[in-house]
């Protein structure tokens, strides 16, 4: 059964986007990337120490995997955008994963800075792909603006919360031009099946995998979720009923 | 003169961009390096060339795990 998923054109193997942060350790982090059978993962662009030695994220990943940078903790469209811009040269991609943060605490996107910014970026020849409020308008004036996908936060980023709003999630998948991919407030497998049973097109997680007890198992389970998810979406739920609807035949039942 | 980089300022002796990456002890030819001068991207190609005046701010980024 083929099921491409694509994105600006681009045939992404799996449904499953994985960060590359907060992980115990450099080999838990590649064997949970391993397991969670990703292509996408993301990676942040930040200034190198000019002290001693720091790990070569790239190296370490050895070419496997497609990166997608991102613009984490920006606060300004100017510093998104030249984040963007050093991520296109230090990785010769011009996939973007735009952030755009308006409160330190919550980490909830500035709509207005993003939008602004998003609009910058695809005019300079960007692939962008924004984490956005959980918002059809927002994610619609993404679109409009060229974005590649729209990435709405279930719930806000590291909080395990799940999906806060899966109404919200559901109309803008039913509307969305461009592809949707669950960003933020994964806590658990089921989390990740509600998204794609919404109609999510993918889902992306980080912390959820990286800080459970343990990681590559969680791994292995989101990439399952993921994955049984997107199947029950095609299959199609039964409709909900209010009283019992028996299964079993009502001929032929004993004593009648 | 002074200039800026990665936020700090510090007096430096030096002509280019790449001398400067050099006297930092910041291979110029490492992969994965992206440098922006006053908030413009400088390509790798363009590193030798680029001459730095006081005052310029430098930011040095590479690619780090994220989210």
């Amino acid at each position: 059964m083929t099921d491409p998923f694509l994105i600006a054109g681009t045939p992404i193997s799996a449904r499953l986007i994985v960060g590359t942060a907060r992980y115990p350790n450099q080999q838990v982090m590649l064997d949970c990337l391993e397991a969670s059978g990703a292509e996408l993962v993301t990676a942040s662009i930040r200034r190198i120490s000019l002290e001693g030695y720091a790990e070569s994220l790239v190296d370490l990943l050895g070419g496997r995997y497609r990166l997608l940078p991102n613009t984490a903790g920006c606060a300004t469209v100017r510093d998104a955008v030249l984040t963007a811009e050093l991520a296109r040269e230090a990785l010769e991609t011009n996939w973007i994963k735009l952030e755009l943060i308006g409160d330190r605490e919550l980490l909830y996107p500035d709509v207005e800075q993003l939008v602004r910014a998003a609009d910058e970026l695809v005019r300079k020849g960007f692939t962008v792909l924004p984490y956005c409020n959980e918002d059809p308008v927002t994610c619609q004036k993404l679109a409009d603006v060229g974005c590649a996908a729209v990435m709405p936060l279930g719930s806000l980023i590291g909080s395990g919360l799940g999906i806060t709003n899966p109404a919200a999630i559901e109309l803008i998948c039913s509307r969305s031009p461009v592809p949707v991919v669950l960003d933020a407030g994964i806590g658990t497998a089921s989390d990740a099946v509600l998204a794609m049973e919404l109609g999510c097109d993918a889902v992306m997680v980080d912390t959820a995998i990286a800080q459970s007890h343990d990681p590559r198992r969680m791994a292995a389970a989101m990439r399952a979720a993921v994955e049984a998810g997107r199947l029950a979406r095609l299959a199609g739920r039964i409709p909900k009923r209010r009283f019992a609807e028996a299964s079993s035949p009502q001929l032929g039942l004993v004593g009648s | 003169m002074l200039i800026k980089i990665n936020g700090l300022e510090e007096e430096v002796a030096v002509a280019s961009l790449s001398e400067l990456l050099t006297a930092r002890g910041i291979d110029p030819a490492a992969r994965f390096l992206a440098v922006a001068v006053n908030g413009t991207v400088i390509r790798r190609s363009e590193w030798g060339s680029k001459s730095l005046g006081p005052g310029d701010d430098i930011e040095i980024v590479k690619p780090f795990s994220g989210g």
